[in-house]
């Protein structure tokens, strides 16, 4: 481009609103659902933007399971509206939802365990070369791109001809992590990673997350554990009775403070009090 | 949990993961085992060449459709209705040429349909019910095993169908699916060279192409492979048309060669092939195996079935060798499966 300086800054914040923080990625307002008679969650406004991790945190039936459904397509919200790129949209299936950047990785990782590493990594989008019935899947490629892009985030799975059994927790999170930023996830949805690992993987797993938020990927995550949130999350959504109680960023917080937050905050206060004057 | 569970055998070794990504090898070496043991009991008239003409002969129409029924288990599914399936092929072929005069190419056309038609009936009831493929093919195989016999009375007035060589087109057919290499008992058909053509296709679309990926996909876990896009269904009826076609092929195959079709055929054979499969490596649960194997599978059988009077012994004992051999590689095929399994709760 031979653009003179000035206008070609211009024009690029006009036609591209992405490019700065100031358009979120993705942004829900006033979002909310209903089970029957049952509230689960309303009235949630949260925008989620570029290079962060978001940590949604909350109890059992808090209504982050539930949000985080909303997000990726599972669940459709009763109330309320999911602007991605400032654009109000629906998603009727994960699948649509996945065309459209936002992809979940749920605990149980959708690996077939008998297939290895790259037929797995390419399931469902297999790269194929060739015409007509010689069509065929493009292997030499399958592999090359699977590595390249765990180079990316720093993972060594070895041989990529390995069974998908063979790999520990933690690099079946890598595994889907991967795969999800291989197809150009940009909000990527992670419903807790490190919940079935021990420390040393579980580092390396957020390790892998802050990896991923650093090459522009909205990241967020569920997890019950502070001590995992608190080391890689950048805002902090708390979640109680169906409502967002908290919207807190990491400068803002300690890990006292988070942990507070995380085992209920107000309401172990009320809980200290009903049990005081009991 | 009052199950049986096998005992440990340690932590999966490389071995369980050799079973994972080539299933057929035990059968290879089972095959090359038996061949060298009935070689000895035989005194060496195993390996004389009318003998092998004999076992592949026996091995191939086994082969072919064991091939199929090897890719529709490693989706997950099984098909009952194959055997039968020989018998209708055939009986079409013999009534469209025989009594209405049809042109036999035409029958064989119209055959083929019919057969893949059925096949398609078999993976839609499958896959909007949701019911096991086990009872679904069970019904197609009583459906199809009385209306084969009852429609080639009701057609030819016999339940044996002959004269097909009197029809049009027989000896252009012939060629193609009946040729003989060589002279008898040293004589080898062309049938061998479809069966080992299908097998390398099949072994090319499972392991080089996109449907292969789903193939594995939709038997290894559905779920996983639905949520990421597979068409997992598309998948399921595509394979229980391909073993309708599988079976249609030997139908036709026997009724040109033999020129006389038995409308009563095939029945029973439906296990053979499903033994063969899982002989071959083929998961009963599905997710793991090959198109090879199945293929091997196959010639174990023939090797058994020329084998067993060669050495001396009674034929019937043919079938309680099948039935160890099945027990045996089902038993094995468990073993790796669930050390796969306890691997990846661990």
């Amino acid at each position: 481009m031979t653009t003179d300086q000035s206008t070609q800054s211009a024009s690029d914040s006009a036609s591209a609103p992405t490019e700065g923080a100031d358009v979120p990625v993705l942004e829900v307002r006033g979002l909310g659902r209903q089970f029957g008679s049952v509230q689960a969650l309303q009235d949630v406004n949260v925008s989620l933007r570029a290079g962060e991790v978001t940590c949604v945190v909350g109890d059992n039936g808090a209504g982050k399971s539930v949000f985080i459904k909303m997000l990726c397509g599972l669940i459709r919200p009763s109330e309320g509206e999911i602007l991605l790129d400032g654009v109000a949209t629906e998603f009727s299936s994960p699948r649509q939802a996945r065309a459209q950047g936002i992809v979940a990785v749920y605990q149980d990782l959708a690996l077939a365990p008998m297939m290895s590493l790259w037929r797995n990594f390419f399931m469902g989008g297999e790269p194929v070369k060739g015409w007509w019935i010689f069509q065929r899947f493009d292997v030499g490629y399958a592999k090359e791109a699977m590595q390249r892009e765990l180079e990316k985030l720093g993972v060594n799975l070895g041989d990529p001809d390995r069974a998908a059994h063979t790999l520990s927790g933690g690099e079946r999170q890598g595994l889907a992590i991967a795969r999800a930023m291989y197809y150009g996830a940009r909000v990527l949805i992670l419903d807790e990673p490190t919940s079935a690992l021990g420390v040393r993987q579980s580092g390396a797993v957020l390790r892998l997350i802050r990896r991923a938020a650093q090459r522009g990927t909205a990241v967020v995550l569920v997890t019950p554990k502070p001590q995992h949130a608190f080391w890689v999350g950048d805002r902090f959504l708390v979640f109680q009775r169906g409502r967002l109680v908290e919207d807190r960023r990491s400068e803002t917080l300690t890990l006292e403070s988070l942990s507070y937050l995380m085992a209920g905050g107000g309401e172990v206060d009320e809980l200290e009090t009903a049990i005081a004057t009991a | 949990m009052s199950r049986w569970q096998i005992p440990a055998l340690g932590k999966a070794g490389p071995w369980v993961q050799t079973a994972v990504l080539r299933p057929e090898l035990g059968s290879l070496v089972a095959a090359v085992l038996l061949l060298m043991f009935f070689s000895i009991a035989s005194s060496g008239a195993m390996l004389e060449i009318p003998t092998l003409a004999r076992v592949l002969d026996t091995a191939w129409p086994y082969g072919i459709i064991a091939v199929a029924v090897g890719l529709l288990m490693i989706s997950g599914e099984f098909d009952l209705s194959t055997g039968v399936m020989v018998g209708t092929a055939g009986a079409l072929l013999g009534v469209m040429a025989t009594e209405w005069g049809m042109n036999l190419w035409l029958a064989l056309l119209l055959s083929l349909l019919i057969c893949l038609a059925l096949g398609l009936w078999n993976g839609v009831l499958v896959v909007w019910t949701g019911l096991p493929s086990f009872v679904i093919t069970l019904g197609t195989f009583f459906g199809l095993r009385g209306a084969n016999v009852a429609l080639s009375k009701y057609f030819t007035g016999d339940a044996l169908i002959e004269n097909i060589d009197d029809a049009a087109g027989y000896d252009s057919l012939h060629a193609i699916v009946a040729t003989v290499f060589g002279t008898a008992p040293s004589d080898f058909r062309i049938s061998l060279l479809w069966w080992g053509g299908f097998t390398l296709i099949a072994t090319w679309i499972l392991w080089r192409t996109k449907i292969g990926n789903w193939i594995f996909a939709t038997g290894g876990d559905r779920e996983a492979a639905r949520a990421v896009g597979v068409p997992v269904n598309g998948t399921k009826i595509g394979l229980f048309m391909l073993t309708a076609g599988a079976a249609w092929f030997v139908g036709v195959s026997n009724a040109v060669r033999y020129t006389s079709v038995q409308a009563g055929q095939g029945v029973g054979a439906e296990f053979f092939y499903i033994i063969a499969a899982v002989v071959g490596g083929c998961a009963m649960s599905g997710g793991r195996g090959s198109a090879i194997g199945p293929a091997i599978g196959a010639l174990i059988w023939g090797i058994a079935f020329v084998g067993i009077p060669h050495a001396g012994w009674n034929s019937d004992w043919r079938w309680a060798f099948y039935g160890v051999l099945l027990l045996l590689a089902t038993l094995i095929n468990h073993i790796v499966g669930e050390r796969v399994r306890t691997a990846r709760s661990g």
